[in-house]
């Protein structure tokens, strides 16, 4: 009886898988796996010895150790593959976090509300075939009154709360408005004009909860052929409900600017006003004077424009419910925070 | 300016009840802003009551109360305790009984004081809110009042009446009075109006009177109309009548003598103002005259004035007796004794009034009606309000005494075309209308196609057609004007640079930082700190502490940080794009301005813009406090330079620009830790931490900052030229080079790329090493650097040949040296 028989490779078989399920992890199974398919096992030991049997037994012989072998690789691979999964699980749950413990930003970054709103009138404009113009904000005086239609001896030129630059001579200041640009915009583009002159501008205020001597303005100047006070009310309604939503309404009360005639205050229904829908003052607008065009060289027969301006900080307030003026200039982080990037 | 109700009322149509409030109401539709309303705030029963005896009583503290009792009109008297000593048994006084409230919110109840019971209070003229005298209590009879004894005494002073205050815009100069007011009512409600000014004129003449500008401002006499007349037999001691007093009051205005007050009342009444000479004081005729040069006028306020030679002057044979408009002498003033008044009533120049009104800091009634226009036809109504009312209340008679002097006026017609205010307005206005409109606020007007108008005298501003159209448009409401949208052009949309800008500020907030907005208002030391472009100072700062415009964002970032850490925030990251200000070389100088009636010429328009300072945009970033902070398990890192070069590196990178950093001292930085920041060799910022003592004086921690000059950076960004992504595998060297201590990793890396040729795709200084192994002098730089071809999978040999020329390179270079690996 050849040694190579059924219960002999049965009894290999049973021994073999005996080893393999010995094994607790991958590591060790592969430590072994020269004895158990290497060629330290012996099913190799067996394959080997075949070679020595009687012809006519070797292919009986043959057929029963290929048979067991694949038996014993097929055991081998599927326990290698129970414990390579089950390393990995393992190492899975020991990288495992209390990931909240980790839910915090480090530094939050924010745009300034301010610049952000400003953005945001630029492209209600930009919307509809505006330009955005820009200017100094320290300019000559010929630039901030005198173009504008300020006598040097009229009060309005006192009534704008001016900072100076020394010496006074240099007849330099810091602008009192955005308007400046539009005088800038009136000399250097051409006919027709839309442009937007959004901007930080000085008035010598003391800062307290509602005041601040540097503060940000946004003034719209068109210049075209036939353009009317209607016009002027129809871009202000328009660019209104683009900031306070599609109920929101404008209203024109008479008022004086010296670069304006006629000139009016500038009321915006406010739908989602604090304490319920009303009335609020928003700004300043009129026709061009025209001795505001004959300074920039436009013929006031040929051509009429309408311009209007008004506070970017007093919008952020009743928009976003902004409380107090300090908190938009003294840089506290918390308070941009609170927008992101968006307002 | 504030409107008494009972007076304006005198004028107009108000609807009974009338409250302040709905007047405002109906004066903002036609342009009058509201303020805020004015109350004289007594309520309850106050009556008038008559001491029928008292009792002085010397009190253990000193004082001698007095006990009186009051007949106030009721079966019994009042007991009621009083403080003053002013007056007499039989007098009549203001009695406040328990129950009403005085102003201040002052509840009167009977109280126990001095061992008695005090039914009620006697109450002076502060008390009431009447006026200031505090010296006791009121006595009726000074006011010239004998009333009924338990008569409602609020209604007697004219304690019920109040006033609306409304804005007044400095074209509308005629709405600081009664007058223009109640006119601008009438047109808004549709009342009736009369106009106080419409009685007969009183005026004189036989006194010596010249008027002589021999130095006009701006071409303009500085006297239009100058009338004096002699009010004779006054009786300057009699007391002001209490409903002037309490109209006076609700104005605004305090009251001080008979004289005075019915001036100050006929000011506000009519709009003109008036001065009261005490005529025996006078000192021979009166001329009106420029300032010269040293003269000095104490005035009414007892302050003793230089006078300049532009001040318009009233005079008599002493001197100077008066600034024009502005305020009068001291030496010719009103007093209880005087008798004989010589009334001032003058029309003169804006602009001469307002500049000596600012000159002399002298912002008064008078000056500020003067600076927006007077009504020149009014002069001698206003005589003739002050004479009546100064007869009957100070027996005074106009004796026909005075002088006038009143040249032509200037005819003003303005052409209105027809159809004018509608292409303006936009709105269909017929001929009648613009006509009624017109005339309604006393143009006189005449044709069709063409409007002829003459404004009225009161109404300097108008003056154009387009003033007309105003006045047009408000008075048949703004409410009429339609809505359209007007098309523009195809705009060309944000330009390249504030498309630019708007992506940085939003990558810097998405990369952690906080945008701030500071003031750029600084010290003068503060803007020294980073280094020295000229400053411009400011005339009148806010705080005389920071008169200087920055000349660096830096400054203000770190207050902003400072404030922040102060408040508890101690790691941040903040940032601002904004404009600095660096003194032009004519920054200094005065430059002639250029007419405005038409378009300057160009090389006008280039003098001006040679004159403003320079106003580059930076861009500023400041870190304080960690870079990471403490998580489970991890320690913090403190933020230091590294942040900031990241940070710069990374806002050039977006922009494609290309930087590198050399080593550089810059002011206010850390002398170690400080680099100037390049892009094509040009310096465009500095990078660093700032110096440790400068953080420590504004009690902060190790700071990170750079700054930029956004403009330069702006103006260098050109469209991308996009080179290939080339995907052959890449070979990976690291190399280390032993150079001296003191040449630049950034130098040695520059020749290692210079060196090592085409192949090389990036090269990064990853440490840099002393100590041991290295000589003394000497540093270990290591670089870890990848090379890709095109077109192959490179071999190590292609990789190593071009490594060992950057090396060759860097030896013969520098002096480099392979460090064995």
């Amino acid at each position: 009886m050849s040694e190579i028989n059924p219960d002999k490779i049965a009894q290999l078989i049973a021994e073999a898988e005996k080893l393999i399920n010995s094994a607790q992890d991958i590591d060790q199974l592969k430590s072994l796996r020269s004895k158990i398919v290497g060629d330290d096992s012996e099913i190799t030991n067996l394959n080997a010895s075949i070679k020595n049997l009687p012809n006519e037994q070797k292919a009986e012989a043959g057929k029963l150790v290929g048979q067991a072998k694949a038996k014993i690789s097929n055991s081998y691979s599927e326990v290698e593959q129970r414990l390579a999964a089950e390393q990995k699980n393992l190492q899975l749950k020991n990288e495992s976090v209390d990931m909240s413990a980790y839910a915090n930003l480090s530094q939050q970054g924010a745009r300034h509300p301010l610049s952000l709103m400003m953005e945001q009138v630029s492209d209600a404009f930009v919307g509809m075939g505006w330009e955005i113009a820009e200017g100094p904000e320290l300019e000559s005086e010929w630039f901030n009154f005198d173009a504008l239609n300020f006598d040097q001896d009229h009060p309005a030129r006192a009534m704008q709360d001016t900072f100076f630059v020394s010496p006074l001579d240099a007849k330099l200041v810091l602008r009192t408005h955005t308007s400046p640009v539009q005088v800038r915009s009136m000399l250097e583009r051409d006919i027709p004009i839309y442009v937007l002159c959004p901007g930080r501008v000085f008035r010598t205020d003391e800062l307290d909860s509602t005041h601040t001597p540097v503060f940000h303005q946004v003034e719209g100047l068109a210049i075209d052929k036939g353009l009317t006070m209607a016009d002027l009310k129809g871009t202000l309604e328009h660019f209104a409900r683009k900031m306070f939503g599609d109920e929101a309404e404008i209203r024109l009360r008479p008022s004086y600017f010296p670069f304006t005639e006629p000139s009016a205050e500038l009321d915006v229904w406010h739908p989602q006003a604090k304490g319920g829908p009303r009335w609020v003052e928003w700004g300043g607008c009129g026709m061009v004077n025209p001795n505001v065009l004959k300074a920039s060289g436009i013929d006031p027969e040929q051509y009429s424009g309408f311009a209007f301006g008004m506070g970017i900080e007093r919008t952020l307030m009743f928009r976003n419910g902004v409380l107090d003026m300090r908190d938009m200039v003294e840089g506290d982080m918390r308070f941009a925070r609170q927008f992101g990037v968006r307002v | 300016m504030r409107v008494p109700l009972s007076w304006i009322s005198e004028f107009t149509e108000l609807p009974k009840g009338s409250k302040p409030e709905q007047l405002m109401a109906d004066l903002v539709k036609i342009g009058l802003e509201e303020e805020q309303e004015h109350f004289f705030e007594v309520s309850g029963p106050v009556v008038v009551g008559k001491v029928v005896e008292f009792v002085d009583e010397p009190q253990s503290n000193g004082k001698t109360i007095r006990w009186c009792q009051v007949d106030v009109g009721e079966s019994e008297n009042r007991g009621i305790v009083c403080g003053a000593s002013n007056f007499a048994e039989g007098d009549k006084v203001v009695v406040t009984l328990p129950g009403s409230v005085l102003p201040g919110n002052f509840a009167i109840a009977a109280r126990s004081t001095y061992g008695h019971t005090s039914d009620g209070m006697i109450a002076s003229v502060k008390e009431l809110g009447l006026g200031d005298d505090h010296e006791g209590i009121l006595v009726l009879s000074t006011l010239g009042l004998d009333p009924k004894i338990g008569e409602d005494a609020i209604q007697l002073l004219g304690l019920d009446d109040s006033a609306a205050e409304i804005n007044v815009t400095p074209d509308r100069g005629y709405c600081f009075s009664i007058r223009g007011v109640a006119r601008e009512y009438s047109h808004a409600t549709s009342t009736k109006f009369t106009d106080p000014a419409d009685i007969a004129s009183v005026s004189g003449d036989g006194f010596e009177l010249k008027v002589q500008d021999n130095s006009p401002i701006r071409g303009k006499n500085g006297c239009n109309r100058f009338e004096l007349v002699e009010l004779a037999g006054v009786d300057a001691s009699a007391p002001t009548p209490a409903w002037m007093m309490s109209r006076l009051k609700l104005a605004g205005m305090r009251s001080i003598s008979l004289v005075v007050d019915i001036t100050n009342y006929v000011m506000l009444e009519t709009g003109q103002p008036t001065h009261a000479y005490d005529l025996d004081l006078l000192t021979g005729g009166i001329t009106v005259r420029r300032a010269n040069k040293g003269e000095k006028l104490k005035t009414l306020d007892g302050q003793l004035r230089d006078l300049h030679e532009e001040d318009l002057l009233i005079t008599d044979e002493s001197g100077p007796i008066g600034i024009a408009g502005v305020m009068g002498g001291h030496s010719t003033e009103v007093s209880d004794k005087t008798a004989r008044v010589l009334i001032e009533a003058a029309n003169f120049d804006p602009v001469s009034i307002a500049r000596s009104a600012r000159r002399h800091k002298l912002p008064s009634e008078a000056s500020k009606r003067f600076e927006r226009g007077v009504d020149p036809l009014v002069a001698n109504k206003a005589i003739a309000r002050i004479a009546q009312l100064l007869a009957e209340y100070g027996s005074a008679k106009a004796t026909g005494f005075g002088a006038s002097y009143f040249p032509d006026l200037e005819p003003v017609e303005i052409e209105l075309p027809a159809g004018f205010a509608s292409e303006l307005v936009g709105v269909d206005y017929s001929v009648e209308l613009q006509k009624q409109i017109l005339q309604q606020i006393g143009c006189q007007v005449s044709g069709e196609d063409v409007i002829m108008v003459e404004p009225p005298s009161w109404r300097p501003d108008l003056r154009h057609k387009t003033d007309l159209v105003e006045e047009i448009a408000r008075i048949d409401g703004y409410h009429k004007i339609a809505s359209r949208l007007p098309v523009a052009p195809p705009g060309s949309g944000l330009t390249q640079n504030q498309q630019l800008r708007r992506k940085l500020a939003d990558f810097l907030a998405a990369s952690g930082m906080v945008e701030t907005l500071n003031y750029p208002f600084l010290s003068s030391q503060e803007n020294q700190i980073f280094g020295k472009p000229k400053p411009v100072r400011l005339e009148n700062p806010i705080q005389e502490d920071f008169p200087e415009m920055r000349t660096s964002l830096m400054p203000g970032l770190m207050q902003a940080a400072a404030r922040n850490v102060s408040r508890g925030l101690v790691s941040g990251n903040l940032y601002e794009m904004g404009s600095v200000f660096w003194a032009a070389p004519n920054s200094e100088s005065s430059v002639a301005f250029p007419d405005t009636a038409s378009r300057p010429e160009q090389k006008q328009l280039d003098a001006l813009d040679s004159q403003i300072p320079e106003q580059p945009e930076m861009l500023a970033g400041l870190g304080f406090g960690d870079r990471k902070p403490m998580l489970p398990g991890e320690k913090s890192e403190p933020i230091d330079f590294k942040l900031a070069i990241d940070q710069v590196f990374s806002v050039l990178r977006v922009l494609s620009l290309e930087p590198n950093l050399v080593n550089a001292e810059n002011p206010g930085l850390h002398p170690g830790r400080s680099a100037d920041v390049l892009v094509g060799g040009e310096k465009v910022g500095f990078v660093g931490e700032l110096h440790p003592d400068i953080a420590a004086s504004y009690h902060l921690p190790r700071v990170s900052l750079f700054e930029l000059n956004l403009r330069k950076l702006l103006a260098m960004v050109e469209p991308v030229a996009a080179s290939a992504v080339y995907t052959f595998p890449a070979a990976t060297q690291d190399l280390s080079l032993v150079v001296d201590q003191s040449l630049e990793a950034e130098t040695l890396r520059q020749t290692l790329i210079q060196g090592a040729g085409e192949l090389l795709e990036n090269i990064r200084t990853v440490d840099v090493y002393q100590g041991k192994g290295i000589p003394d002098g000497k540093k270990s730089v290591t670089f870890s650097m990848i090379y890709r071809a095109p077109d192959r999978t490179l071999t190590q040999e292609e990789a190593s040949e071009s490594r060992n020329s950057a090396v060759a390179l860097a030896t013969s270079n520098h002096g480099a040296e392979l460090r064995g690996v």
